[in-house]
This record gives structure tokens, C-alpha cells and sequence, in this order.
């Protein structure tokens, strides 16, 4: 289960779109995933065959938690090959524990496969209730969920090593009670923190280090999630968590990003005048609308100043590689998404309408893909169509930097000593002031201003 | 029985019981002090030196060698409308009075419906630390600690000495207080405005942020040293003498153990079923969530406490067992 956003730390496996068998590049979207934002669509990040489905639709795993196995490289055998030479994969050859338990492993690894016959059929993921006394007793110590464990042994039986193998995932990270407090009240994943106690064990310092170090632990540094009874989720629940989840990062975002704001008032005669003329010769299909030159400027400007284009992670600003532009979307049900236009300072205007027409829909729908939810490196928000004039938004960690454009309205303007009536738009940045001072962030509003008045250059 | 060496301190522990006896004697005339060689020899400790002479000897009483019987009239005189100190020489001889402590001192009071209060205090020596042996060096106020009935003190410092027994006598129920034998020569100042001790509080000896030491009686100096030790090692720590071992003050330890959240329970008895047991046990009942290590407990040698010198020292918690311990939690 891929991390599909700062704020996801489990998500509902809705839907495969691949089968065990079936050849998969990387990229290939193979399956569908619901996290308390939206539904997105996983990519995969290898090329292979597709062996094995370990979990089963509807069931809501952890971050981490391994969906499927894929076999690369020339020897990846088929599945039916796969099987029963897995079958003779060796009970561990070090029981952990002496005494009685050790000897029931073996015993249970040779016993007779009842489901012998199925092994020549692509194998299904094994029934839960495929497992002895043992196995269930394992992974209940160990908090392992059995339906989410791949059986190697007989007929897809669950083995004592398969519920080891598992442990990583869903083992208990040692840590005092009060670093485990700590992590919950601070959004900060266990996992990720290094235990600087005995045997590993993490303490609160570690914690509170992982804390300050913030932007870090992005990836997990998951909002307290409540616990959600089943995967089949109401509308009302969905918006509950959703909200949640936007409370939850928003609040780390005002509580670790020192914000600062810039403002300025666009002049948009030229680039109106010039998309105008342009819809005149254009199909419908290609006409553009003014957000798409906002959009298409603001990521030139990133480009221009990537000072503001990446991330704060490890008391540290690392570039983002390309500009993509996290573009908010509000959704129907409320709440909002903020997926990436990839590569959006490299795309044509009217390629890049077409890209943003897609996601808008697509996020509206909830059938983003999960490289669309990780990786914007600045985002822009354009509450114009809101009919408000300006938007100071917060900052979506570890991003640096927001952009807002207002509304597009009619003022009295002067330029070159002449008062008229123009189109303008305030355009609005907040930033990370841990990444960049005032002057950067000026530099970039400069540029977004410059950039507009040659819309022909966009 | 000396003081200190003279002018250099105020006073001593001994010196400060046998004052708030003087006071007790002369304040009330029902109170009146008992126990073996407690008249003419002034006491086994030299705690009641002198008071023969000075309250006459229907007031200080020298009784048989008979733990039970003297500590049975002291329930009866105290149930009969007197305030009766009794001394019993070592905690180890107090067994023999410990059917008349739990059976009947404890338990009249509820068997009674109520009628008969048993406004008692019996003093009693504890610890070891002397070279007295196996049956004179025992820490068993602990298991006086289990019992509901009674209060049970251990003053651990001079003031604390001076000022436990006043509120000890002014309370209905019977009340138990054990002088560590290692404190009685312990010298220093007296604040002279210093006023009763409110038994129902622990006392932080020493703040500190990084862990709670947490001790009681003839520990409570070896605490204090190990606590300098920290300090010097960059660990902050913080001393609660715990003073009233029964009813324990759940909220002066939590509130420590909330602020250092690490601790260490520093108890001169045998670790097994210990007060230190039960101090462990309602830091992790009541603030397991502030807890970053686990909770450590400095204990004395499960053996009966030895005579020779170096194997009674080895037996006993040491200040730099106590320090060991801290850098267990902290490190």
C-alpha cells in the first residue's frame, strides 16, 4: 500500500485491474485505492508479471503493507511454476523460541496439501482459514492480519515463516509510553524514527527530534487516524475523515511552517487580449480559459525561482525535479485535492487545458493517480471563480510555497501615465520562510507579473 | 550518644525526636511514653535521654521484654481515653507485637462500629547499616504499609523528625513511625519556624528534570548523594522523600515521575512484594503514558542483611547503585 499523501497512513484496496499472470510495466495503473481523501488509482513501480494478489478487495491495510508480488527479471516464473517450488520453501532454520512450538512448524509445512490439485491453477490468495493453531497464534501475538499475509506453503497455506516474513510490516515498534504518546499528538510515524534507547527502543527525545525535523517524515508522519470499522465507508464518514485529514495536515502546516505573505496586482489587458484572439481561431476543444495562463505562468515562474519549487525536508530545502504544479480542486462533497499537473512549465497552453480539464474531472470523480497526490512541488490554489479577490492559503508541507489567484476584475488601473479600466488579478504567495526570505519570494511574483504580459511567450 | 561535634551543627536527629517528645509530654497530660529501657536507660538510642528525670516515671515507663503485652496496654490506655507513645526497640521485635498492631490497633476501630478510636503511636528503629545483624537490621515498614487501619511515617530528615510527631499524636488512628538507625547522629540546622508536618504530603527534596529518585528514611541521604553524582554526570535529578509510606501521596510522585518521566524507586527492603513494588506499580497505573523508560527500583540483597561490614555494604542499595540505575533510565 503505497503512501499516497502526507496525511494517508492505511487505505481500502477497492479494485484490482490486473490479474495474477498478467504482464505489468512501471506506470501501468493496476489498482484502485481509497484513502480518507478521494479514490486514486495505484501505478505500479516496477516491470514484471504480476504473481500473486495478496489483498483482497475492500480490505483496509496499512501504509507499507504489500499488495501484490511481481516477478522481474527473465526467471520470473509463472505463477503455476512458482507454487510448488515455494511449496519446499524451508521452515526457518533458527526457531526463535526452544521447546515445543519449533517442532510444530515443520509439521505443519509438510503436511498433506488438502488443496494439492489447485496448485497447477493460478493459485488464489489463500483462505484465511487455511492456517493451524499456530500460525493464528503467531500472528495474533504479533498483531499481523492473516488475510493480508501471502500462504506459501501447500495449496496457499499460511506457514509459520509467511507470518514471520509479515512481521515487518505489522510488528510493534518498541518504544517507551510516552514517546508512543508523543508520536500520536505530533503526527509522527514510529517507524520512521531510529530508537536511540536499549535494543532500538524509541524514547520521546527521538520523537521530538522527528518532530522538529518535520518536514521529514512527510511521507508517514500520518494524522492520529480514527479507527474505521468497516472499508465499505458512508459519504458522511468519507467527508468526516476527509475533513480530518485536511484539519490534520493544515494544522501541522500553521504549527511547523513560519508563513510569509506577498501580494500584487496583475495587470491582465495583454494576456486576455491575447487569449481571446486565440480562442477566436481555436475549436472549442482548444479554447483556453484565463486560469490556464495563470497556471502556465505561475509554473514558468517556478521554474524561474526554483528556490520556491520543492521541498523542506530534513532542516533542509531539496529542489523538486520539474515543476509539477499541485492545482486545488474543490470537491463536490467539500473538502479539496490538490493533485499535480506533471511537468506544467513544459506544456503547451493548450496542452496543459487539456491536462488540467482531465484532473479537475478526474479529481472531482476520485480517479487520481498516486504519483498525482505525492508529487507537486508548489501549489497553486484560484479561488477567482469563488468571486473573491485575493487568497492567502497555507501551505501544503513539505511543499515551500503557495500561490493564489483571486478573481479577474475590472479596476481603474494606471500604466504609463494613463488611467483605464483594466482586467486585473491579485496574485498572492505564501512561503516557507525556513526556505526563502521576502526577496525570493518577490523575485517570483515579479516573474508571474512579467510572464503574463507576454502571453504570446507562455 | 553525642551530639556532633560541638558548634558545628544546631542540633541532631536524635536530639529533634527527643524535642518534639519534651513537647508532646509537656503540651498534653495524657501523653506518656513506654517501651523497653526507655526510663532509666534513656532508651536504646538515647532518643528519650533524660526524660525520666524530667517527666518522673509515671510518665516515662520502662516496660518487660514483652512486645506484645506493652503494646497491648498501649491500645487499651489509648482506647480508654489516653494519648500512649510506645517505643519497641528494632523493627524485627515488633512481630511480636504484630497481632496486637493488626488485630487489634488496626482492626477496633471497624470491629467497633465506629465506638472505639486508638489514637496510638508506636516508634520503632528500622534499617540496617550498623553491623546489628540479621534480626536487628530488617526494613519491614513495608509491610506495615499494607495495612488499612493505620498511618504509617518515616521521618527521613531532622525537621522532619522534630515536627511528624505533634500531627502523629493529634491523629484518631493509630500511627507507626520508623527512625532509620543510621539517621539518629545526622546533624544540621533546625528552622525554628518550621511547624507540624502535613502527613499527608510527600516532599520533593531536591527538583530536578530528568528523573524522579524516589526514596524514603535512611535511603533518602543516599539519594541526595547520588543525586550530586548525577548532577555532575548532567543528569537533573529530582528527589521525593515519600515521608508517609501509608497512605502513600499518589499525586506528589506522578506529578515527579509526569515531569522526569523516568524514575527510580530507591526502597531499603527486600525487592520482592516491596513498597518500592507498590510505588512502581501506581506510577505505571496512573502515568504510564509519561513513562520513557522503564521503571527501575534499587533494593536491598534478598538475604537476611549480613554482619560483616563489606557484605552488609554489598547488600544494602549504595548511592552509586542508585546512580547506576539512573543511567539505565536516561541513557
Amino acid at each position: 500500500m503505497p503512501s499516497l499523501g502526507a496525511d494517508m497512513d492505511e487505505g481500502v484496496l477497492l479494485e484490482w485491474l490486473v490479474r495474477p499472470g498478467q504482464q505489468v510495466h512501471k506506470g501501468d495503473v493496476v489498482a484502485v485505492v481509497e484513502t480518507s481523501k478521494s479514490t486514486i488509482e495505484v501505478e505500479c513501480f516496477d516491470t514484471g508479471t504480476v504473481q500473486h494478489l495478496l489483498v483482497e478487495p475492500g480490505t483496509t491495510v496499512p501504509v507499507g503493507t504489500p499488495l501484490a508480488v511481481i516477478g522481474t527479471g527473465p526467471q520470473a516464473t509463472h505463477p503455476a511454476s512458482a507454487a510448488p517450488r515455494r511449496r519446499r520453501a524451508p521452515v526457518p532454520a533458527r526457531p526463535k523460541t526452544p521447546g515445543a512450538v519449533p517442532h510444530k512448524a515443520p509439521a505443519e509445512a509438510r503436511r498433506p496439501a488438502p488443496f494439492a490439485p489447485d496448485a497447477a491453477r493460478p493459485p488464489a490468495p489463500a483462505p484465511v482459514a487455511a492456517t493451524g493453531p499456530l500460525v493464528r497464534h503467531l500472528a495474533h501475538d504479533r498483531g499481523i492480519d492473516l488475510s493480508a499475509v501471502h500462504g506459501t506453503g501447500p495449496g496457499g497455506r499460511i506457514t509459520r515463516t509467511d507470518v514471520e516474513h509479515a512481521a515487518p510490516a505489522g510488528r510493534r515498534i518498541p518504544a517507551s509510553p510516552l514517546a508512543r504518546r508523543l508520536a500520536e499528538e505530533l503526527h509522527v510515524s514510529l517507524a520512521d524514527v531510529p530508537g536511540s534507547g536499549a535494543h532500538g527502543v524509541v524514547r520521546a527525545a527521538d520523537i521530538r527530534a522527528a518532530a522538529e525535523a518535520a518536514g521529514t517524515v512527510t511521507a508517514s508522519a500520518a494524522a492520529p487516524a480514527p479507527v474505521r470499522p468497516a472499508p465499505a465507508r458512508r459519504a458522511a464518514d468519507r467527508a468526516t475523515a476527509m475533513r480530518h485529514a485536511i484539519g490534520a495536515l493544515m494544522a501541522r502546516s500553521k504549527r511547523e511552517i513560519p508563513h510569509y505573505y506577498l501580494s500584487t496586482t496583475i495587470d491582465l489587458a495583454a494576456a486576455l487580449e491575447w487569449m481571446h484572439e486565440h480562442n477566436r481561431h481555436s475549436p472549442v476543444s482548444e479554447r483556453l480559459v484565463p486560469a490556464a495562463l495563470l497556471l502556465k505562468a505561475a509554473a514558468l515562474a517556478a521554474d524561474q525561482v526554483p528556490e520556491l519549487n520543492g521541498f523542506w525536508t530534513e532542516d533542509r530545502f531539496a529542489p523538486g525535479s520539474g515543476v509539477h504544479l499541485g492545482v486545488a480542486v474543490s470537491l463536490r462533497g467539500g473538502g479539496l485535492v490538490a493533485p499535480a499537473l506533471h511537468h506544467a512549465d513544459t506544456l503547451a497552453l493548450p496542452e496543459l487545458m487539456a491536462a488540467l480539464k482531465d484532473l479537475v474531472a478526474r479529481a472531482r470523480t476520485g480517479r487520481l493517480r498516486g504519483s498525482e497526490t505525492t508529487d507537486p512541488t508548489i501549489t497553486v490554489t484560484n479561488l477567482g471563480d469563488q468571486g473573491v479577490e485575493s487568497v492567502f492559503g497555507v501551505i501544503y508541507p513539505p511543499q515551500v510555497a503557495l500561490v493564489g489567484f483571486g478573481r479577474v476584475v475590472e479596476r481603474p488601473f494606471a500604466t504609463g501615465g494613463l488611467l483605464g479600466v483594466r482586467p486585473v488579478v491579485t496574485a498572492t504567495l505564501s512561503a516557507d520562510h525556513r526556505a526563502t526570505d521576502g526577496a525570493v519570494g518577490a523575485r517570483y511574483l515579479t516573474a508571474v507579473d512579467h510572464l503574463l504580459q507576454k502571453p504570446e511567450e507562455l | 550518644m553525642g551530639n556532633g561535634p560541638a558548634g558545628e551543627a544546631k542540633t541532631t536527629y536524635r536530639e529533634a525526636l527527643r524535642e518534639a517528645l519534651r513537647e508532646a509530654l509537656d503540651a498534653d497530660e495524657r501523653v506518656f511514653l513506654m517501651g523497653e529501657d526507655v526510663g532509666r536507660y534513656g532508651g536504646c538510642f538515647g532518643v528519650s535521654l533524660g526524660l525520666l528525670e524530667e517527666f518522673g516515671p509515671k510518665r516515662i515507663r520502662d516496660t518487660p521484654l514483652s512486645e506484645s503485652a506493652f503494646v497491648g496496654a498501649g491500645i487499651g490506655a489509648a482506647m480508654a481515653g489516653l494519648r500512649p507513645i510506645v517505643e519497641i526497640m528494632t523493627v524485627n521485635f515488633s512481630l511480636l507485637a504484630l497481632d496486637q498492631i493488626l488485630n487489634n490497633a488496626a482492626t477496633v476501630l471497624h470491629m467497633s462500629g465506629g465506638q472505639f478510636p486508638v489514637p496510638l503511636v508506636i516508634r520503632m528503629t528500622t534499617g540496617a547499616g550498623r553491623q546489628l545483624a540479621a534480626q536487628h537490621s530488617h526494613s519491614l515498614e513495608g509491610w506495615y504499609a499494607h495495612i488499612p487501619g493505620i498511618r504509617v511515617l518515616a521521618p527521613a530528615t531532622i525537621e522532619d523528625a522534630r515536627h511528624m510527631l505533634a500531627p502523629a499524636l493529634a491523629d484518631p488512628d493509630p500511627v507507626l513511625i520508623f527512625e532509620h538507625g543510621t539517621l539518629y547522629s545526622a546533624s544540621g540546622d533546625l528552622d525554628p519556624a518550621a511547624g507540624p508536618v502535613d502527613l499527608d504530603t510527600a516532599s520533593v527534596r531536591r527538583p530536578g528534570t530528568d528523573i524522579s529518585l524516589i526514596t524514603y528514611g535512611g535511603c533518602l541521604p543516599k539519594a541526595m548523594a547520588a543525586a550530586d553524582t548525577l548532577a555532575a554526570d548532567g543528569i537533573s535529578a529530582e528527589v521525593v522523600d515519600l515521608r508517609t509510606l501509608r497512605p502513600l501521596d499518589d499525586a506528589t510522585i506522578t506529578g515527579s515521575v509526569a515531569r522526569t518521566h523516568r524514575a527510580v524507586v530507591v526502597d531499603e527492603a527486600w525487592r520482592s512484594g516491596s513498597l518500592a513494588a507498590e510505588v512502581s506499580s501506581r506510577i505505571t497505573e496512573q502515568v504510564f503514558y509519561e513513562l520513557d523508560a522503564p521503571v527501575e527500583r534499587v533494593c536491598s540483597a534478598e538475604v537476611p542483611i549480613p554482619y560483616a561490614r563489606q557484605l552488609e555494604e554489598a547488600a544494602l542499595p549504595q548511592a552509586v547503585d542508585i546512580v547506576k540505575a539512573a543511567h539505565r533510565a536516561v541513557d
